[in-house]
C-alpha cells in the first residue's frame, strides 16, 4: 500500500490580505507562495505512516507552469517523491473539474506499489472550498472520510481512524482504498531538515499536462464576479478596572450593549 | 516585483529560507515578548534549534554539521532576528564565535573532539574577549596566561559575554607575554566545572533581555595546553577573524530587524487612521516607510555580498565590516521609525517595534562598535589598511566534502 498526499501552493497567510481581485482572477499572485497550512498535517501524516508501516510516499499538486515550491517543501519534510499537473489541463475549470485531473493522474502515478490510501488537508486558505478530496474520492469511487484526527491502524485491507465532529469523536473501520480528510488535532508538522532541504532542491519533478493525462474535465461552475470585503473597521476597547471583577462586568455590559450576548 | 531572494539566492537557500522564518513565527514569537518582559533565557529554544542544525549548520558534517554553506546561516540569522535579536545572538556566539574557530584554527585532534558535541547542541559556547577595562582596544586585555609545566595558568575577569551563564565551554583570550600587545595575545578554550573559573549574569541591560550577558572569572585556573586554539601569540589574529564570522550573523539579523519593522509598520499604517484617513496615505509616514526599504534592500546586498565572499574563500573582512555597520545602524533608524509609525502604542511592549529599538541598540556597540568600523572603512579607503593573509585562512564552502 502507498499513500498519495494532495497539496495545494497558496499565497502566505500573511499575505492573503494583499492579493487584489485582479490577481485573483489572473492568478498572477504578486504574494510569496507556500504549501498550502492545512496541507502541511496531511504532509506530516504520509511521513508519518511510512514510517509505521513502510509505505512509499507522493505528493501532488496542480498549479500553475513551474509552481513547484509547496511540492519543494513537502519533499523536504519527506515524502518520496513529487508529481506536478500542470492546471491548464483543467482549462480554467472548477473544483469538479480539479478533482477530476487529480483523479487520473493518481491513477497514473507509479510509485512501485498500488496508492491505497490520499491524505488532504482540510481546506486551501485561498479557495476556501473543502470539496476537492470529496470530488477526488467520488471520481475514484473510493471510500472518504473527513476531519480525521488519528489513524490508529492499518491491517488486513482496512483502516482504522478517529473522526472528530460537532460534539464528539468516533472511531470507524474502512476498506482501502480510502480518501481521508486530516484535521489539525491529528500532528504537528515537522520543519524540513537541511538534509531534506538538499535532497528536494536537486530532485526534478515531473509535470503532467494535457497529453499524459486522459482528461475531459467538465466545470459545472464559473466565477461570474468577484469581490473583495471592505476589511472590517475593527475597534478596541480596553477596560480598565481595579479587580477582574470589575472589568468583567464592563466587559459584559459592553457585549450586551452591541447585543453580542 | 523580483524580490532579491528570487535573484540572489538557490532554490535551497529558498528552502532553509521558509523553514527558519516558519520556526521563528512558531516557536520564537510567542514566547519572546515575555522573555524580554521578566529578563529570562529561552532555554526551551536550545533542543529546538540543535534538533534542527541551527547550532552547527555550517559546519561540515563530518563535524557533525548540517553541512550548508554560509548564505544560509546569513538566511537562518535572519530570520532568527525577526522575532529577537538575542535567539540570533545564540547562534552567532557558540557557532561563529566558538566552532568556527575552531574549525579554522583547530588541529585535527581539537576538530574531532569538540566540534561534534557543539554542533549537536551537546555543549553550548561563548566567546569572551571584552574585559572591564579594555573592548574597542583589544590589545589592552589584563587576563594573564603564564605557562607551568605544559599547562597554562589563568587569570582575569571577562565582561559583557553573551551566553556566559549558560555556557559550559568558553574561547577566552589572555596575554602570554604582557609586554607585547596585540602580539602577546592567545587563545583559549576552557570547560565549566575547571577550578577556579565561575560565572554570572548582568542584570538591567536596555535591550536584548532574552539573551544571557554575564561575566567571567578566572582565579588560577589551569588549562591543558591542548586546549590552547592556534599558535601562542595568535591570539588577536583568531580574535579577529571571529568577528569576521559573527558580524556577518549580526549584519543578515538586522536585516531580519529591518523586514519586522517594515511588516510592523506597513500593517498598521494601514490600519491606524487619523485626519480621516489610514495613516500609510500621510506623506511624512510613506517617508519613514521608504526608507526602511530602501535600508533593507541595501542591507540584503551586502549581506549577500559578504556570505558570496565567504562560500568562496575570499578574504571579506572589509566587507563584513560594511555590512555590519551599515545593517546595523539601519536596523537603528528602521526599529526608531517603526516605533515613530505607531506612535504611542509603538512606544508600549504590546506592540514588538519598541523591543527591536532597544536591541538595535545592543548591535551598534558589539562586534566592532560604529566607530571602530567608521575607522576601518576609512583605512581602507585611504590605503592604511590591508589584509595579510592568514595562516589559518577560512576554507570555501564545499558541498562534496562539507555534506
Ligand atoms: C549585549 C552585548 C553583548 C556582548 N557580547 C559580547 C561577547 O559575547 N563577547 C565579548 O567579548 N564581548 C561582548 N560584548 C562587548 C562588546 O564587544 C564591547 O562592548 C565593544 O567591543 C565595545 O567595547 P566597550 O563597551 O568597552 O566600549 P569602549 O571600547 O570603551 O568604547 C566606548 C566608546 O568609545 C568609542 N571608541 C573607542 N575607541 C575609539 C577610537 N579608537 N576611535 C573612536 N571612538 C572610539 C566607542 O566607539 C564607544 O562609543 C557585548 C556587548 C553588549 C552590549
Amino acid at each position: 500500500m502507498n499513500v498519495a498526499v494532495l497539496v495545494k501552493q497558496t499565497p502566505d497567510t500573511a499575505e492573503l490580505p494583499k492579493v487584489t481581485v485582479a490577481e485573483a482572477q489572473s492568478g498572477e499572485l504578486q504574494a510569496t507562495m507556500v504549501i498550502n497550512p492545512w496541507d502541511e498535517f496531511a504532509v506530516e501524516e504520509a511521513i508519518d505512516l511510512s514510517d509505521r508501516f513502510g509505505c512509499e510516499t507522493v505528493a501532488i499538486s496542480m498549479g500553475r507552469e513551474g509552481e513547484t515550491d509547496a511540492l519543494k517543501h513537502a519533499l523536504a519534510m519527506g515524502v518520496d517523491a513529487a508529481v506536478h499537473v500542470d492546471e491548464r489541463v483543467i482549462d480554467g475549470g472548477d473544483e469538479w473539474a480539479t478533482a477530476e485531473a487529480l483523479a487520473a493522474t493518481l491513477k497514473m502515478v507509479d510509485t512501485g506499489d498500488q496508492v491505497e490510501l490520499v491524505l488532504a488537508g482540510k481546506m486551501s486558505v485561498d479557495g476556501n472550498s473543502s470539496v476537492i478530496y470529496a470530488g477526488v474520492a467520488c471520481m475514484l469511487g473510493w471510500d472518504l472520510l473527513v476531519n480525521v484526527t488519528r489513524i490508529v491502524d492499518i491491517v488486513d485491507g482496512k483502516l482504522i481512524a478517529e473522526q472528530a465532529f460537532e460534539g464528539g469523536q468516533e472511531t470507524v473501520e474502512v476498506p482501502l482504498p480510502v480518501v481521508i480528510s486530516v484535521a489539525k488535532e491529528i500532528n504537528e508538522p515537522r520543519y524540513p531538515s537541511f538534509m531534506g532541504i538538499r535532497k528536494a532542491s536537486r530532485v526534478t519533478i515531473p509535470t503532467l499536462g494535457s497529453d499524459d493525462l486522459e482528461i475531459r474535465p467538465s466545470s459545472t461552475t464559473r466565477w461570474t464576479d468577484l469581490d473583495k470585503p471592505e476589511p472590517e473597521d475593527v475597534q478596541v476597547r480596553i477596560f480598565d478596572g481595579a479587580s477582574v471583577e470589575e472589568k468583567v462586568t464592563q466587559l459584559a455590559d459592553a457585549l450586551m450593549a452591541e447585543k453580542v450576548i | 516585483m523580483a524580490s532579491s531572494t528570487d535573484l540572489l539566492y538557490s532554490e535551497e537557500h529558498n528552502l532553509v529560507r521558509k523553514m527558519a522564518y516558519d520556526f521563528t513565527r512558531n516557536e520564537v514569537m510567542p514566547i519572546i515578548a515575555e522573555h524580554d518582559r521578566n529578563h529570562t533565557f529561552p532555554f526551551e529554544l536550545l533542543p529546538k534549534m540543535a534538533q534542527l542544525g541551527f547550532l552547527g549548520i555550517c559546519l561540515p558534517a563530518c563535524y557533525g554539521g548540517a553541512g550548508m554553506d554560509f548564505l544560509s546561516l546569513g538566511i537562518v540569522s535572519e530570520a532568527l532576528e525577526y522575532g529577537d535579536s538575542s535567539v540570533r545572538e545564540t547562534v552567532a556566539v557558540h557557532l561563529a564565535l566558538h566552532a568556527l574557530p575552531i574549525f579554522q584554527w583547530g588541529t585535527d585532534e581539537q576538530k574531532e573532539t569538540f566540534l561534534p558535541g557543539l554542533a549537536c547542541g551537546d555543549h553550548i559556547a561563548c566567546f569572551g574577549l571584552t574585559e572591564p577595562g579594555a573592548g574597542s582596544d583589544v590589545a589592552g586585555i589584563q587576563t594573564r596566561a603564564v605557562c607551568e609545566g605544559g599547562d597554562y595558568i589563568l587569570t582575569g575577569e571577562k565582561m559583557w559575554i553573551t551566553l556566559a551563564d549558560v555556557a559550559d565551554r568558553f574561547l577566552v583570550f589572555a596575554k602570554t607575554q604582557l609586554d607585547q600587545g596585540a602580539r602577546g595575545i592567545s587563545a583559549f578554550i576552557l570547560e565549566r566545572g575547571w577550578q577556579g573559573l565561575t560565572t554570572g549574569t548582568l542584570e538591567g541591560k536596555m535591550g536584548v533581555r532574552a539573551s544571557n550577558t554575564g561575566w567571567i572569572n578566572m582565579q588560577d585556573v589551569r588549562v591543558p595546553a591542548g586546549h590552547r586554539l592556534g599558535e601562542e601569540g595568535e591570539g588577536f589574529k583568531i580574535a579577529m577573524s571571529c568577528l569576521d564570522n559573527a558580524r556577518f550573523g549580526v549584519a543578515a539579523g538586522s536585516v531580519g530587524i529591518i523586514r519586522a519593522c517594515i511588516d510592523e509598520s506597513v500593517k498598521y499604517a494601514l490600519q491606524r487612521k487619523s485626519f480621516g484617513k489610514p495613516i500609510a496615505e500621510h506623506q511624512l509616514v510613506q517617508q519613514m516607510i521608504a526608507q526602511m526599504q530602501q535600508d533593507l534592500d541595501i542591507g540584503e546586498l551586502l549581506v549577500w555580498k559578504a556570505g558570496t565572499l565567504k562560500n568562496q574563500g575570499v578574504r571579506n573582512t572589509r566587507e563584513t565590516s560594511m555590512a555590519k555597520w551599515f545593517c546595523t545602524e539601519a536596523a537603528r533608524r528602521a526599529a526608531d521609525n517603526a516605533v515613530q509609525v505607531h506612535g504611542a502604542y509603538g512606544y508600549s511592549d504590546e506592540y514588538n517595534v519598541e523591543r527591536h529599538l532597544r536591541n538595535t541598540k545592543s548591535a551598534v556597540i558589539y562586534e566592532g562598535t560604529s566607530q571602530i568600523h567608521t575607522l576601518m572603512q576609512a583605512a581602507y579607503t585611504l590605503g592604511m589598511r590591508e589584509d595579510r593573509p592568514l595562516r589559518c585562512p577560512m576554507p570555501a564552502y564545499d558541498p562534496d566534502t562539507w555534506q
